[in-house]
């Protein structure tokens, strides 16, 4: 019976996500000049965890791009390498590979095999250029002394003219049927010959077509393929001349593939090779201590990694959403009970009053226990703006420190995801606009590296997130100058922030060169129509010289929102709150026919579009006439209109439910709510009425 | 999902072999039959919330215990019968690939099992179902049971209700 594996191909998908963004953060903080070894350990264990879940699942492709990557972070946290910002550079480019490559196995968007390809040069340059590096930085050998690695993945092995590879692999002690064992499996790669040393352990020689890689792998199921000594060469081997593992100091510097003939020079292994002297450390004292503390190291935090891993569970959101779907309704029933309840005699049902408001208590916190299950902490969108600076920063020359606060501030999930790309957008142009080059910055006697704050705090019943850097502030005359130039009513008066809400009018950018990270003024109308569609606002602060913050109030759940309830005929619609200004009874004399465009009220000395909500969803009106019913002028999009309804039945805080789960997108509805009696009643979509009174006239149906 | 799919899958083909289970209802003097497994549950018909320039025969959306379920009058999609509401009206609630779905007819009548002999082809005519949406006709004694493919039927463009076919 074959299993599909394509049903686990989610959960690898998902785990895999969440490691590659681990390993970003990670490289990310990561100490150059002296990294932290558990930081390291971790980076390598997440790519490792990549590779066995996409050898798996047989995504060859990352599993080849992983494993270099494995190798080289391996010989990194062994010490073996030093780490450069070049490391790191390759790695992050090589985490974007590989979610590029995740991607198109998920989705099946294309790769750019150029890219992959190069991540795999550059890593593999990294790899071999070190056999050059390395023996300066080892003590106690002479210069022409070069150290073998134990472990050399890269160093270019000999191949006979068959194309195949002289391994000599150096078991550690292992019980003897694991040597057999071993030796069985080695011996399906190619021809194997076993001998055993003077202190009892094994040597294989393995003549076979294959890479080292995949003896390292056939071998560590038995044993810890860091105590595995393996050289290559193009003779056969004589295995006398081979000497205890530790002392790994060899003369022919001129042949750095050729590991075999180690004369024995005890006391001189090189700290460069701790790995290879922990197992041995008996026979290589001098190596020992750093070596061994070393390896003691890693082990305790595998450990550690593993206790914690078990923490938290994965949940899919449906589970989720029903779990809150059925804690409203319990909510629903407990406030039906208490309603009964309430016509009772309380003396007479003393008891039973006391457990319905138990109830009642209990079925708040279960409600609330539920819901922060989807709340998710903003450290989720922020731990990707790092990188994001970081690059952006390198490209434009600048210098920026990026500061996070309030990471832990807690946002509904539905709106985590969708404040990635607003922020995204602001924070690039705080760091393309707003800090200056580092000259002009010096010129001004501030601080060479511009400083970039994203903060997340709650407010009331509001999440606040501000993207602020400390540049060089909103120019006022430009932006009044750009808003004329292209005809937008402004006056020189303006009270400041008035001002600063002229930059998210479409089209308009004050930067004088376009680059390709910001200036073409499409975005910032993108930002605001986003968050206004997420029901919050934007607000603008910004001191010239000193510079800019932008606020955005989020509400806290997309799931509640402010409505205002209306009424046409005998059906009530809900308007979110966010797009009303104001409504009122226009005076008859107010109301104006356009041939052909329909009506227009004048309000406040300003003619808007009158949208009659009974035409648009065809129902029955009590009324036809504006001034005897009620208008409710909305703004959406800097546009605004008067929508023409029956009457306001009231204001209420409605838990938003979709409409699209079980039906299509309807046309003016942006979702549906519950209301107290258990009915449903439609939450209209301001936006499309907008957008549609336009052509009301021309295309009377909806549609 | 790609679970819940594959596990109404194997349940259909493991029923297929010893015989479904249908859910036999009427609409106007005509009876049918629909896969049991599609059914969650049967309902009372409540008050609907109508929604705007959708046709006639989409009645509106209910609350179902906090989703919000279409609601489509038989009846009035295949002008069989007269589409009266009163306290014998009822809502077969459907599930059909994850989405719920109401589906008002005349009346329920019972579950039956029909062995695959029982099921005969559809004649080219004689319903007013498309034969596309038909599986059969379903002998079981004196009854025969117009046996509809409800998957399909309410996936299908001609019902609007599922996002891709209707826009």
């Amino acid at each position: 019976m074959t299993i599909d594996m394509s049903q686990f191909y989610q959960v690898f998908f998902d785990e895999a996500d969440e490691l590659l963004a681990e390993m970003e953060k990670l490289l990310l903080a990561l100490d150059v000049s002296a990294p932290d070894s558990e930081d390291l350990n971790a980076i390598f264990r997440a790519a490792h965890s990549i590779k066995g879940g996409a050898a798996t699942f047989a995504f060859t492709d990352i599993t080849e791009v992983t494993h270099m990557l494995e190798s080289l972070l391996d010989r990194i946290r062994k010490g073996e390498m030093a780490l450069t910002p070049e490391h790191v550079d390759v790695f992050l480019v090589a985490k974007d590979v590989l979610t590029m490559q995740m991607d198109g196995h998920h989705h099946g968007s294309s790769v750019d095999q150029e890219a992959v390809d190069s991540v795999c040069q550059r890593l593999k340059a990294l790899s071999q250029g070190i056999t050059a590096n390395v023996p300066a930085a080892a003590p106690g050998t002479t210069p022409d002394a070069a150290a073998p690695e134990p472990v050399v993945p890269m160093a270019a092995p000999v191949a006979d003219a068959d194309g195949n590879y002289h391994f000599r692999i150096e078991l550690p002690e292992v019980p003897q049927k694991d040597v057999d064992a071993l030796a069985a499996e080695l011996g399906l790669l190619g021809s194997i010959n076993q001998e055993t040393l003077a202190d009892k352990r094994a040597v294989f020689t393995l003549v076979t077509s294959e890479g080292q890689d995949s003896i390292v792998a056939i071998c560590s199921f038995v044993l810890d393929p860091d105590d595995l000594r393996i050289t290559h060469g193009d003779a056969p081997v004589i295995p006398q001349a081979s000497t205890p593992a530790g002392a790994a100091a060899q003369p022919p510097a001129d042949d750095p593939g050729y590991g075999i003939f180690e004369p024995e020079k005890t006391g001189t292994a090189s700290p460069a090779a701790p790995a290879a002297a922990a197992p041995n450390a008996d026979q290589a004292p001098a190596s020992a201590p750093a070596g061994e503390a070393k390896n003691w190291g890693r082990r305790a935090t595998d450990k550690e990694g593993a206790s914690q891993e078990s923490s938290s569970i994965r949940v899919g959101v449906e589970k989720v959403d029903q779990l809150i779907n059925l804690v409203g309704e319990l909510v629903i029933t407990q406030a039906m009970i208490e309603q009964r309840i309430n016509a009772l005699d309380p003396i007479a049902h003393e008891r039973l009053l006391n457990s319905a408001s138990q109830l009642a208590r209990n079925t708040r916190d279960l409600q609330e226990a539920v819901m922060s299950i989807r709340m998710m902490p903003m450290d989720y969108v922020f731990s990707r703006f790092p990188r994001m600076v970081r690059d952006l920063a390198a490209k434009l020359g600048k210098k920026v420190e990026f500061v996070t606060r309030g990471a832990a501030t807690e946002l509904d999930k539905g709106l985590i995801e969708r404040i990635v790309d607003p922020l995204t957008h602001l924070v690039r142009n705080s760091v393309d606009h707003g800090i200056e080059m580092p000259e002009m910055r010096r010129a001004k006697n501030k601080d060479e590296a511009g400083k970039l704050t994203l903060s997340a705090a709650h407010q009331g019943g509001n999440i606040v997130i501000e993207v602020s850097d400390d540049g060089g502030g909103l120019n006022r005359d430009r932006i009044l100058a750009k808003a004329k130039q292209q005809g937008l009513s402004v006056s020189d008066t303006m009270p400041d922030a008035d001002v600063w809400q002229l930059i998210f009018a479409p089209g308009f950018s004050t930067a004088e060169v376009v680059t390709d990270v910001s200036g073409r003024g499409v975005g910032m109308d993108v930002v605001k129509r986003n968050i206004t569609a997420m029901g919050g606002t934007v607000e603008i602060r910004s001191v010239p010289g000193s510079g800019t913050t932008i606020a955005i109030s989020l509400p806290l759940t997309l799931a509640i929102l402010d409505g205002m309830s209306v009424k046409v005929g005998e059906e009530v619609y809900i308007l979110p709150l966010g797009y009303v200004i104001e409504s009122l009874q226009p005076a008859a004399a107010d109301v104006k026919e356009i041939a052909g465009q329909g009506q227009v009220v004048k309000i406040r000395e300003e003619y808007l579009p009158l949208i009659p909500l009974y035409q648009i969803f065809a129902i029955e009106p009590n009324f036809t006439d504006p001034s005897q019913g009620i208008v409710v002028i909305l703004e959406a999009d800097g546009k605004k209109a008067a929508l023409l309804v029956d009457g306001l039945v009231g204001q209420q805080q409605v838990v938003v439910k979709n409409l699209e789960s079980n039906f299509r997108k309807v046309a003016g509805i942006s979702g549906a709510t519950i209301l107290g009696d258990g009915g449903v009643s439609l939450i209209l979509d301001v936006s499309a009425l907008l957008r549609s009174s336009r052509q009301l006239n021309a295309d009377p149906v909806f549609f | 999902m790609s679970y819940t799919t594959q596990t109404q899958t194997s349940l259909q083909a493991a029923g297929e072999s010893a015989g479904n289970e249908f859910l036999a209802f009427t609409l106007g003097k005509e009876e049918y039959g629909i896969d049991i497994l599609r059914v969650q549950e049967i309902r009372g018909y409540e008050p609907v919330t109508r929604i705007a320039n959708s046709p006639d025969f989409i009645k509106g959306v209910v609350n179902l215990r906090g989703i919000i379920v279409p609601v489509v009058d038989m009846r009035i999609k295949f002008n069989l019968g007269t589409p009266t509401y009163d306290q014998f009206t009822v809502v077969i609630i459907l599930n059909i690939a994850g989405r719920v779905m109401g589906m008002v007819v005349d009346s329920v009548s019972d579950v039956t099992t029909l062995s695959p002999e029982q099921v005969k082809p559809a004649p080219e005519m004689g319903t007013t179902f498309d034969s596309d949406y038909l599986i059969g006709l379903g002998t079981l004694n004196e009854r025969m049971l117009i046996l509809v493919d409800i998957d399909k039927l309410m996936s299908s463009a001609e019902m609007g209700l599922i996002e891709k076919i209707a826009a």
